[in-house]
């Protein structure tokens, strides 16, 4: 929680630097960041590239689709191979859980940062969520003043609707929402929802109808189209039919309730279009604050000891 | 001296293949005659494994029969029926024969098993009399369970006539859904797609009433879970003679430890919850099982630095096993080597060379076991072409010594001597 905390206010002093006429600063001149991406991505990918680039860190992407993975390179092979050109630290986003810890296990020197391993964890997406919600919420601003370094949740009525059990995004935002006092609750169809939630801090809910007038934060997450295939549901229009933030369903949410999503959006699918527009939405904000949040935590790996005021 | 007779204070002396005294040999040993010290240990019968894949054909990166047979050795065992998932799979007499030849070069006596299904693909029934006919006793698909009830059971009609047994890698394709772990806490917490314990239980309730509909002699490989075990237990008692088998990794390692991400511990089925480890245990004690088996299953390096779903399944265990079975099970010595000699030895239909009770004019198939000495696992030092092994830096108890093969000793002071 403390260490939470403390990103979450490096955060904030990120936020100022990208506020500024040159959002740059020379924390990281001289390091060399990887961004080993071995999944697609638009947003974390070019939110971390622009992260490392604003702390005047030197980029290097690896492209999994180009690599000589494609020649049957193992993927230790592949880590190793770039570990030996000297770099500092390797951002991993893979498609297979626990990609990260393994190539912590085999690196000797470079930090790793975790951009989301298959349906494990995607932790600076949860701390991006974490620092918007701060920074948004009325309710919070009411409690607490608007610009608070406490980040206390506690109180805090969290809803995460969707396909939980394959989603890094609902895993991370469970722990740091619930480590900062949050009451955090899943929603969604009992096929969604992992085997087990033995050991999770959280509430469980089939029904989003009953708890949507009750949430501070409504967050949705992606509904991938294979998941009826999977025979996990029989169709996407039943799933908006009970779980869709439609129009109608926004209707029910408080006024100073916040509307999330990790992106992209399936429209008409968990989230309406007209719903994204909404000023209860603050997900273009999540995105903006995804590259001050990954400034924060490409700092606390590289650069702490580096004077952010003076530089 | 123990075997299934009992247990007593004897020498043994080896001529040409055969056990030729018992008991004081002083006077009988000829000069010149390689003497195998075996103060402050046990001699036995031979072990047997109902259950190593040999990698050949097809797979020498990872093992071959000569490498497995000494790792085999090194591990106190004297036999081993091999398993046919190789490639080309033993699903006929020229596999079968091949294999064959490999192991009379070997350094432990290699039984090939062969396949149930043509091309282990479960569609059409493989030339089982055609195998059998050169000794070939258990048939099984393993690496896969027979998906379809009515192959199975039209299988296990055509054993019948030939007096052999159907060994079944108990688990329900569509159930397991590509599961790489068990379905359980751990999946939900580490985010990886887990196979409940109920994709191997539907299959031994299926075939246990298909083994009583044909009479047929059913063997279930590998049972990991709790309700399997119970349902062996209650078939038995109702009369039906199938056998079972757990491999060691079920009763020391629970589904905890796939928390590294490691994929030495993916292997299927997966490891379990703390719940069925432990009925595993009481399984092995109250007389459910009958054999403990290895289910040595090597896989090359850079296959295991793989990301975790993507890893193949299994762990390399001929070395491991007796020094496990004697670290971690609260059982006399006698009923681990019942458990690992004599009872693997009757499934196997091979008794009358292995297994059998150290007397004269039997095959010379012993293992010398020093039951207090203590080691600890370095997978570096295996004789096995591969590593994967997850019991590294672990301390164990129970050693093999020397290992005799056909009269042959093949391992002296814990060293392969070929």
């Amino acid at each position: 929680m403390g260490e939470i905390r403390e990103l979450l206010r490096l955060a904030d002093r990120f936020g100022e630097v990208n506020r500024r006429p040159i959002p740059k600063v020379p924390a990281l001149r001289g390091k060399t960041v990887v961004n080993m991406f071995f999944e697609d991505s638009t947003r974390t990918r070019l939110s971390f590239d622009t992260a490392a680039r604003r702390l005047s860190a030197d980029v290097v992407t690896f492209s999994a689709s180009t690599s000589s993975l494609n020649k049957g390179e193992s993927l230790r092979d592949t880590v190793e191979t770039v570990e030996s050109l000297g770099v500092d630290a390797l951002v991993v986003r893979h498609s297979s859980s626990g990609v990260p810890w393994q190539i912590s296990s085999w690196v000797k020197r470079p930090s790793v940062v975790n951009a989301g391993d298959g349906c494990h964890e995607h932790p600076t997406q949860a701390l991006l969520d974490c620092y918007t919600i701060a920074r948004t919420s009325p309710v919070l601003a009411d409690r607490y003043g608007p610009d608070s370094d406490d980040f206390d949740f506690q109180g805090l009525l969290v809803g995460i609707v969707g396909d939980i059990s394959h989603s890094r995004v609902a895993r991370s935002d469970v722990a740091a929402m619930t480590a900062l006092g949050a009451t955090v609750t899943l929603i969604g169809p009992p096929t969604l929802l992992p085997p087990s939630l033995a050991g999770w801090p959280v509430e469980v809910s089939n029904d989003l109808d009953s708890l949507i007038g009750d949430l501070d934060v409504c967050y949705l997450l992606r509904l991938q189209r294979e998941r009826t295939a999977e025979a996990l549901l029989p169709s996407l229009r039943e799933y908006r039919a009970i779980y869709g933030l439609t129009e109608e369903r926004a209707d029910k949410l408080r006024s100073d309730a916040l509307v999330m999503h990790p992106g992209p959006a399936n429209l008409g699918v968990e989230i309406d279009a007209d719903v994204t527009r909404r000023p209860c939405s603050v997900i273009g904000a999540q995105v903006a604050n995804g590259v001050s949040v990954r400034m924060a935590v490409l700092y606390y790996l590289l650069g702490s000891g580096v004077d952010l005021v003076n530089s | 001296m123990l075997d299934a007779e009992g247990s007593r204070k004897a020498d043994v002396l080896v001529s040409q293949g055969s056990v030729v005294a018992v008991g004081d040999i002083t006077g009988l040993v000829p000069r010149g005659a390689v003497v195998l010290d075996a103060s402050g240990c046990v001699v036995a019968p031979g072990l047997v494994d109902l259950h190593t894949h040999m990698r050949e054909p097809g797979y020498e990166d990872a093992e071959t029969v000569q490498s497995a047979a000494r790792a085999a050795a090194l591990g106190g065992f004297s036999a081993v029926v091999a398993m046919p998932n190789t490639d080309p799979p033993a699903d006929n007499a020229s596999i079968v024969s091949h294999v064959r030849a490999l192991g009379e070069r070997s350094c432990v006596d290699v039984y090939p098993a062969g396949t149930i299904s043509v091309g282990r693909a479960g569609k059409a029934l493989s030339p089982m009399a055609e195998m059998a006919a050169l000794g070939v006793r258990i048939f099984t698909d393993d690496g896969a369970g027979v998906q379809d009830a009515r192959l199975m059971r039209r299988a296990m009609e055509y054993a019948g006539a030939l007096g052999v047994t159907l060994a079944e890698h108990c688990e329900d394709a569509a159930l397991a859904a590509g599961g790489h772990m068990h379905e359980g806490e751990w999946s939900s917490r580490l985010g990886i797609a887990g196979q409940p314990a109920e994709a191997e239980e539907l299959m031994v309730m299926r075939d246990l009433a298909l083994a009583r509909m044909t009479g047929a002699k059913l063997h279930l490989l590998h049972l990991s879970t709790a309700a399997s075990l119970a349902m062996v237990s209650a078939a038995r008692r109702s009369g039906l003679g199938v056998t079972a088998e757990v491999a060691p990794h079920h009763f020391t390692l629970t589904d905890a430890a796939v928390a590294s991400y490691d994929p030495v511990f993916k292997v299927h089925p997966p490891l379990r919850s703390a719940l069925d480890v432990a009925a595993v245990k009481a399984a092995l004690a109250d007389g459910t099982v009958d054999a403990i088996a290895t289910d040595h299953a090597p896989h090359p390096r850079q296959a295991k630095e793989a990301p975790f779903d993507a890893a193949p399944p299994g762990m390399i265990g001929l070395e491991t096993a007796v020094g496990l079975a004697l670290s971690e099970l609260d059982l006399p010595l006698a009923a681990v080597l019942a458990l690992m000699s004599w009872q693997p030895a009757v499934i196997a239909g091979i008794d009358s060379a292995h297994g059998g009770p150290v007397a004269v004019g039997r095959p010379a198939n012993l293992c010398v076991i020093d039951p207090e000495a203590t080691w600890v696992v370095d997978p570096d030092r295996s004789a096995s072409l591969s590593r994967n092994n997850p019991y590294k830096g672990r301390e164990l108890t129970g050693m093999v010594r020397h290992t005799v093969t056909r009269g042959e000793p093949v391992v002296i002071g814990g060293e392969a001597q070929r």
